[in-house]
């Protein structure tokens, strides 16, 4: 218990029990390990009290023999508070409601995909609920399409409003309700079509029944207990948040969220849930080739790594690129592999610049960046330039929950609990506190926000500049500008006004002035005694990572091959050709002479390469990445491919091996080498326990104990059940057998818990109800401001922007669906990309003589670009914004200038 | 098609919505779609519902959530005579059940369908406060209690008469 609390004495079954004062009773039970059904409450949107599954005798005192029945959901616990959870009048009540919440629901279990890990299946066992009396006709409903993501079957629906109130008190969605009453309540939306929001695939989680299911699992449907499944990061944008993919029959079968109390709680985004499917694509590269221009060879592992040797490794100048979407060890073993003169982290110079003004920042600055879970906390929000519901989905929902801080304090004043979800909500009437965006357009949160402005980048961080000048003239005098209504003085006013003020940036539109703005103004709320945050998105999972590794960039190596200086390259898990222009990715790699691509998936990258080798994807491959918050966080392989496919510092450990004879016995030799090397990286160490560690004796499964068919799914290859593969990389087995219990924090593969067989185990593998995880939240921050430091504001060097006579300066418009470069490769994601687009001001589009729809072509450096335009009025005129990422657009660097003509 | 509010309605709209605080319009929900009813023979439209939207600033989806939960807006056409009959434990404990199946059976229609006629709808509604008078129905305005199926055949007698002299008139 975290001191400083004050602790309440209360029995439960007259034994007696400390628990935090205050605390929400059914909380209290649970975390003290109780099996106490529920259904409405959720640990995220605490208690309406609605379900009424969970009920209680509570008793006046000692003396009090019959107690009254109340909702434990809707009771404190304090000082003498005495229930009881096992008197039979208090049993018979939650049996007897279950059967009532059942009435209508179907016989279906066997065919329903919630079965097996369904919460109203566990709570109908725990209730002793056993034997349905009713005979009648149930009513039915129909159900809708709602998109490629989600299945809905509404006749499994037992009432509880937790969908409704996630979806749309949570998520801020727009598109689901409830409608009708009594026996014919429906939950759905208002016409079958897809389910808007960013987050709805957390309706599979948070849905206690079968009514809400992940439509991708269906198309190739397993039962929870069936498959294999590991600790995992999403690797689709650069939160890192924690995931558990599974896997059966050597396919990606689902991705559920993985709890971490201090990164994305028990929540998701669709682009990380529904974005997996690249890893089943049938461009996955599953055996290493050679090729040449007209023909592909494919190789055994051995007859590669001959090859490589013989025809890389004879050359002299071997230069190696690395990547974001690379783990740390996959780097760094590049890195040794060729050289430290000769490792070139792969992206361009303009983004690297940027994340590693980021890094130094976050290090050498003078203000804390909070992890994901904290961004809650903060009770006053500016956003500088970043469109975060689509370059960090997750950040967006964060931001949603700080925005309730203000507002929900004056409902903490009426003594109203803050458990108490129903009573709060109303009280704050939907209100937000402030929230400020400076952004180039429109985006998501605008609806949100207190005030939302719209500027040309350069202009945004000028604009930023302006509020640490309000900070510091509000603060230096006491009648300052109080009563000025400009955007810059309310925004210096509430971040003054505020607690804990929190600032949010990004790289996402390549301008160094702005993550130099934002930071100058959380140095000087910081300096004006404020516990302010700052928070930076950078562009990809490992983007933190790699640049900690390596400061020179991809235009460096492309220099470089340019001037004659390279004879060969290897390039690991990186497509060029998603970078750069086409022309200097064709350039650079004919430059380069031989090339070696590590890769996952079929790209341009790979059609030029001599050599390819089959890297993992995260679902193939163990390693650690580093998110926006400096924190490294480990990721394990799934499962054994039955192909040559492996984590790429495996491979590259295998050609130093054949090489120079110099081999890291496996994955914790590797992070040793590297800690060794890079000492700031020292704390990698720690993220998660060796490969050695044992519980006991035992390896932690990958498999649940009740895993079915191990003896006969490979029957049609071997009749001989084969030997499970071992894991040499980690203290996880392959295997249904091992340790029982709760594993270490960082190395849970999969909830569960007897009598819980639901996501809702995760109850059982936190110290309290919502708080860490048992042994700390994984994961280790590797960059923290100190005190000491007195690191100097960054001097405002931006003009203003002026647009220039028939030329337009083109930004990234980002995009949760289209702007990732490998989740899109799925289809259920790409069916939610837009077509591509040129957004422009309605005044542009006029002056042009143009309109919605027609056809523009833009014509850049040596490219053209033929696209339609859309009007997009916040956008400054001058400026236009096309989608990052999109096939049409890929490998363009922004900003840039271009014409546009009408065609 | 296009529907509106007469000026005299929207003004009435607007002194509703003076009720409610600044920024609370929604509030003024209810009495306004009973509003919009009193102009489409009874029952809400879709256009009425994404009209009233409008007029409040709502999205046409909160308007369905209200008007598909309270049994007195209608979201079908209705007939000329609608039995609204309790269907809540006391009027259900005192055989409501059987004089819904009764109207039913006499008049051909399913609770929430209106006879071919466009004359009769049944509905099946929430306690009306009239428990002592059990079971009973809601006609137009009026009350109909303790009713027996002798009765029912009264009141749609009743009704059919009623219908006959506004016709002849
Ligand atoms: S659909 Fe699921 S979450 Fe929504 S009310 Fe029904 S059971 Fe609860
Ligand atoms: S917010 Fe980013 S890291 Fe988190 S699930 Fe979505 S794509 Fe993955
Ligand atoms: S969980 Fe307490 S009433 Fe639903
Ligand atoms: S129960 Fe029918 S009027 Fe009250």
């Amino acid at each position: 218990m975290p001191l400083g609390l004050i602790m309440a004495k209360i029995f439960v079954d007259n034994i007696e029990y400390e628990v935090p004062d205050g605390k929400n009773l059914l909380e209290v039970c649970l975390s003290l390990g109780f099996n106490l059904t529920y259904f409405c409450w959720h640990p995220a949107m605490h208690s309406v009290g609605a379900c009424r599954q969970c009920g209680v005798i509570n008793f006046k005192d000692e003396n009090d023999k019959r107690g009254r029945l109340v909702m434990s959901c809707m009771q404190a616990a304090t000082n003498g508070t005495r229930i009881s959870i096992e008197d039979p009048r208090a049993r018979a009540f939650r049996a007897g409601n279950i059967e009532a919440l059942m009435l209508n629901h179907p016989h279906d279990c066997p065919v329903c995909d919630e079965g097996g890990e369904c919460h109203l299946q566990d709570m109908t066992v725990m209730s002793g609920h056993n034997y349905r009396r009713n005979t009648f006709k149930k009513r039915t409903h129909y159900n809708q399409y709602l998109g490629p993501f989600i299945n809905h079957e509404m006749n499994r629906c037992i009432q509880c409003y937790r969908c409704v109130r996630f979806y749309n008190d949570y998520a801020g969605g727009k598109d689901l309700a409830v409608f009708a009453a009594h026996d014919d309540v429906y939950f759905g939306r208002q016409e079958e079509g897809v389910l808007e929001n960013e987050f709805s695939g957390n309706l599979v989680e948070v849905c206690p029944t079968g009514v809400f299911t992940d439509k991708v699992l269906r198309k190739h449907y397993t039962r929870k207990w069936d498959l294999t499944s590991a600790p995992s990061v999403c690797h689709q944008c650069s939160l890192g948040c924690n995931i558990l993919t599974s896997e059966r029959y050597g396919g990606i079968r689902r991705i559920l969220t993985r709890y971490n109390g201090d990164v994305n709680g028990y929540f998701i985004c669709d682009r990380g849930r529904f974005g997996y499917e690249y890893t089943n694509s049938d461009q996955r590269i599953k055996q290493p080739s050679k090729n040449t221009d007209n023909s592909s060879q494919p190789l055994s592992t051995e007859d590669a790594l001959h090859d490589v040797k013989d025809s890389i490794f004879s050359k002299k100048n071997i230069i190696g690129i690395g990547s974001p979407r690379a783990s740390l060890e996959s780097n760094f073993m590049l890195k040794e592999l060729v050289g430290e003169n000769n490792f070139y982290g792969g992206i361009p110079k303009r983004e690297s610049d940027l994340v590693h003004r980021v890094i130094s920042i976050l290090h050498q600055g003078k203000v804390k960046t909070p992890s994901l879970k904290e961004v809650e906390s903060y009770d006053a929000i500016l956003i500088l330039g970043e469109d975060v519901t689509n370059t960090a989905p997750m950040l967006a929902l964060a931001v949603r929950q700080a925005a309730k801080n203000q507002p929900r304090e004056k409902a903490y004043a009426l003594r109203i609990p803050q458990w108490d979800d129903a009573a709060v909500r109303e009280s704050v009437q939907g209100q937000t506190g402030p929230v400020y965006l400076l952004t180039t357009h429109h985006t998501k949160l605008d609806e949100i926000a207190t005030k939302a402005e719209y500027a040309a980048p350069d202009d945004i961080a000028i604009t930023g500049f302006e509020i640490v000048q309000q900070i510091t003239r509000l603060s230096q005098s006491a009648n300052g500008d109080e009563s000025s209504q400009s955007f810059t003085a309310s925004v210096a006013r509430d971040l003054l006004k505020a607690k804990k003020p929190l600032i949010i940036s990004g790289t996402s539109l390549y301008n160094t002035a702005i993550i130099q703005a934002a930071a100058n103004i959380a140095y000087s709320l910081k300096d004006n005694g404020k516990d302010a945050g700052l928070v930076y998105a950078v562009p990809e999972v490992n983007s933190m990572g790699m640049s900690m590794l390596e400061q020179k960039n991809l235009d460096d190596a492309i220099g470089r091959a340019k001037e004659g200086g390279v004879d060969a390259v290897i390039i690991a898990e990186n497509d060029l050709y998603f970078r750069v222009d086409r022309d200097i990715a064709n350039d650079f790699l004919k430059n380069c002479h031989h090339v070696l691509v590590l890769e996952n998936l079929q790209n341009e990258t790979t059609t030029k390469a001599d050599y390819i080798l089959p890297a993992g994807t995260f679902a193939e491959s163990t390693g650690t990445v580093v998110n926006n918050e400096g924190r490294a966080q480990r990721f394990y392989q799934v499962y054994k491919p039955s192909n040559e496919m492996r984590s790429s510092w495996d491979w590259l450990n295998e050609i130093r091996n054949s090489i120079s004879g110099v081999h890291a016995e496996n994955f914790d030799a590797v992070v040793d080498e590297m800690i060794k090397k890079y000492p700031e990286l020292a704390k990698v160490k720690s993220v998660a326990p060796d490969a050695n560690f044992r519980k006991g004796t035992q390896k932690i499964p990958r498999e649940t104990a009740r895993y079915s068919g191990r003896t006969a799914m490979l029957a049609n290859i071997n009749v001989s059940e084969p030997k499970p593969p071992v894991d040499k990389d980690s203290p996880l087995s392959f295997t249904m057998e091992g340790y029982q219990g709760v594993p270490p924090s960082p190395d849970v593969p999969f909830f569960w818990s007897p009598g819980w067989n639901s996501v809702q185990s995760i109850n059982r593998y936190q110290t309290e109800v919502g708080g860490a995880l048992h042994g700390g939240n994984p994961g280790v921050r590797l960059l923290e401001p100190s005190n000491e430091n007195k690191s100097g504001y960054f001097n405002q060097s931006t003009e203003k922007f002026s647009r220039r006579e028939g030329e337009w300066l083109v930004i990234p418009f980002y995009h949760i669906y289209g702007s990732d470069e490998l989740s899109v490769k799925g289809p259920a994601l790409a069916e939610r990309i837009p077509p591509v687009y040129i957004a422009m001001n309605g005044k542009d589009l006029e002056k042009g003589n143009l309109k919605d729809g027609d056809h523009i072509e833009i014509t850049f450096n040596q490219n053209k670009l033929s696209i339609s335009v859309k009007s997009e009025n916040t956008l400054p005129e001058g400026i236009a914004g096309l989608p990052k990422g999109f096939k049409e657009t890929t490998g363009i660097e922004f900003p840039f200038w271009g014409r546009i003509r009408k065609v | 098609m296009s529907v509106v509010f007469s000026e005299k309605k929207l003004n009435r709209v607007k002194e509703l919505v003076s009720h409610y605080p600044d920024g609370k319009q929604k509030s003024a929900l209810i009495p306004v779609l009973h509003l919009a009813q009193e102009e489409n023979d009874g029952w809400l439209s879709v256009e009425w519902m994404d009209y009233v939207a409008g007029l409040l600033q709502m999205t046409p989806i909160e308007v369905y959530e209200v008007a598909t939960f309270y049994s007195m807006l209608n979201t079908k056409p209705i007939g000329r005579y609608v039995f609204e009959v309790c269907q809540t434990g006391p009027c259900m404990i005192k055989g409501s059940d059987d004089i819904i199946a009764y109207i039913g059976e006499k008049l051909g229609i399913k609770p929430g369908e209106t006879t071919k006629d466009g004359m009769f709808t049944l509905k099946k509604v929430e306690c009306l406060g009239a428990c002592g008078y059990a079971p009973m129905m809601q006609l137009g305005k009026n009350y109909r209690e303790h009713l027996t199926k002798e009765k029912v055949d009264a009141i749609i007698e009743e009704c059919r008469k009623e219908a006959r002299q506004i016709k002849e008139n």
